[in-house]
């Protein structure tokens, strides 16, 4: 089973349920999907070992074939090759490695290489938990392939984490896309609420079942639950606004090894999301 | 005209709190919401919108089932997996490469136009404000950042503001790219955590990749002050200097659920004219001063606040 941990905002506090859920259920795997500030292992601590590289193929013109007929540049919609009248110019950044422009040069002038905007690491330690993350470098734009790179690594007949990017655009839809289940971390405040109803409709649009967290419970006002109540939508967990778990936090230290009583919390959370019975948990 | 933008690479990390205090303290200013993923500054500059525009995104792939043998040509060219054995496209996968469109031997595929989100121009009470909300799943963010970015540019222009601050995105991804290219400040903000202090050094990098100068203030600083410390001295060996720290302080959340900016809510809550601490001219606080009686907590964060931009705007000028 795969379980997407996502919320329409940042700092929510994804990682913080994503870390303390595999660390209250043995034989998990975690994949931190969330490329561009992949936070999971701050608090696992992990050694890391590099699994792959990921890379984009870029054209590369061979100009002693290339006539100039531009046609390559004509046909890419992202502006990455320009006709100049000395040569084509390659702006390798801009390549989303479609194949378009080897596709339709008519003198086989285009080849490929490929080029690293990312990489997938793994933890050395494989029990009890499995943790795999991906790595966007620095100044470059194309997180999904990283997060799709990164996906390939899941083996399904486990269960598996995945902590979602921010927000509601492409690399959510990449990491949470073939999920079983959502849960949804938000807090109750403005800010929270209306982005969390952007996530609310993320997954209604996927059509993968989900329940929410809320964080930071005492913020605020009772708009959430309010919400979920109204919506029917299962509240799975409430994480109070504890200095004690903000301070662990800034430590990198998972608050669930340190407060006694959590690690069952997450794992009841665990089973009744496995077991379909997430409405039990609701009024718990 | 001077571009200022606030980043965070981390979410939630009070970059939006800021701005819109900010925004309260500008006096020049348009104001720009570029976290088009997720933007939530309008839900405290309450914007009158003037005038929207439907952002064309790429173009996304469309099978004509008249024309289509089912051959599979197509999907076996498309890089991204947006086609599915039964030969339809996933819109949410379909990067419009248009790749499909040359594979295809019936000439079965062409390409639609798709609209992937909205953008606005709108008047608030601080001022102009662009802003631009993103269509669930969709792609280039990037795009619509600059788009928003265009007409805070125009909005500048035609109300001669000399001041453009831009909410930025989280992540270093493309949206941040194209929020902070061009601008000739960027304010990183940052909390003293292990995953603030990891992400700060990114945006430090990413700014530092394109050559803009990067500042940087410290919120929440006290739940974690070796943290803050870490940071402080990171920021000295990279010759980023750290324009303020700000205490925890819930007047954030309080001023957010009355939907002011934390000056706003502060001047209200008044008595703080006393504590030497400058608002905006117009500020509500001299009118009704007494009703206030008790301290009102939040002062550090409020001149604190006070204090950055003052920095901020001598870096600009
Ligand atoms: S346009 Fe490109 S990404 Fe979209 S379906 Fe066609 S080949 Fe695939
Ligand atoms: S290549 Fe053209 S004819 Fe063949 S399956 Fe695709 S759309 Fe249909």
């Amino acid at each position: 089973m795969k379980i997407a941990i996502a919320s329409g905002k940042g700092g929510t506090g994804k990682t913080t349920v994503a870390v303390n859920l595999v660390l209250s259920v043995e034989g998990m795997q975690l994949f931190d999907c969330d490329v561009e500030e992949p936070n999971c292992n701050l608090f696992l601590g992990q050694e890391l070992e590099k699994v792959e590289d990921v890379s984009c193929p870029v054209p590369v013109i061979d100009s002693d074939k290339c006539t100039l007929c531009g046609k390559c540049a004509t046909f890419c919609r992202y502006n990455a090759l320009a006709a100049l009248p000395t040569g084509i110019m390659v702006f390798p950044f801009l390549c989303h490695g479609c194949g378009g422009c080897g596709l339709v040069c008519p003198e086989g002038a285009v080849q490929e290489e490929p080029r690293v905007l990312g990489v997938v690491e793994k933890g050395k330690t494989t029990a009890p938990l499995e943790f795999y993350r991906g790595l966007l470098n620095i100044g470059e734009a194309m997180a999904t392939l990283v997060i799709r790179t990164l996906q390939e690594h899941i083996d399904a007949s486990r269960p598996a984490i995945i902590d979602s990017p921010p927000g509601v655009a492409c690399p959510v839809i990449a990491a949470v896309g073939n999920a079983d289940y959502c849960v949804l971390v938000t807090e109750s405040t403005p800010f929270g609420f209306h982005d969390f109803k952007l996530a609310v409709e993320v997954v209604k649009l996927m059509k993968i079942p989900f329940g929410v967290v809320i964080n930071r419970d005492g913020l605020g006002d009772s708009r959430v639950e309010d919400f979920c109540r109204a919506e029917k939508i299962p509240i799975l967990l409430k994480i109070p606004n504890d200095m004690r778990i903000a301070r662990l936090y800034s430590e990198g230290i998972p608050f669930v090894e340190e407060m006694p009583g959590w690690k069952e919390k997450f794992a009841a959370m665990f089973k009744a999301i496995e077991s379909g019975s997430e409405s039990g948990v609701m009024n718990a | 005209m001077k571009q200022l933008a606030i980043i965070s690479g981390k979410g939630g990390s009070g970059k939006t709190t800021l701005t819109a205090a900010f925004a309260s303290l500008a006096k020049n200013a348009v104001l720009a919401d570029c976290d088009v993923d997720a933007s939530d500054m309008h839900l405290i500059l309450k914007p009158e919108i003037q005038e929207e525009e439907d952002y064309l995104g790429l173009e996304v792939a469309s099978i004509d089932p008249e024309l289509c043998t089912g051959c599979g040509k197509c999907r076996e060219a498309c890089r991204f997996g947006a086609i599915s054995a039964d030969i339809t496209i996933n819109q949410y996968s379909c990067e419009g490469c248009a790749v499909c469109t040359v594979a295809c031997p019936e000439n079965a595929v062409s390409m639609k136009p798709r609209i992937s989100g909205q953008v606005f121009s709108s008047k608030t009470r601080f001022g102009p404000f662009a802003h631009a909300k993103l269509g669930i799943g969709e792609e280039a963010s990037g795009k619509l950042v600059s788009a928003a970015r265009e007409r805070a540019i125009k909005l500048a222009e035609q109300y001669t503001k000399d001041l453009i601050i831009i909410d930025g995105p989280p992540g270093i991804g493309c949206p941040v790219i194209a929020a902070i290219t061009g601008t000739d400040l960027v304010l990183a903000v940052s909390e003293p955590t292990v995953s603030g202090i990891h992400d700060l050094k990114r945006v430090i990098e990413l700014a530092k990749h394109f050559r803009i100068p990067v500042t940087v203030c410290i919120n929440k600083f006290d739940i974690n002050e070796v943290n803050s410390l870490t940071i402080e001295k990171f920021c000295a060996e990279a010759g980023v200097p750290v324009l303020g720290r700000l205490p925890y302080d819930d007047i954030t959340t309080r001023a957010m659920m009355r939907e002011e900016t934390v000056i706003e809510y502060a001047a209200r809550e008044c008595s703080l004219s006393k504590e030497n601490v400058s608002f905006p001219a117009k500020s509500p606080c001299f009118e009704n001063s007494h009703e206030h009686e008790e301290p009102v907590k939040g002062r550090d964060f409020v001149s604190e606040v006070c204090k950055i931009w003052e920095q901020l705007e001598e870096r600009l000028s």
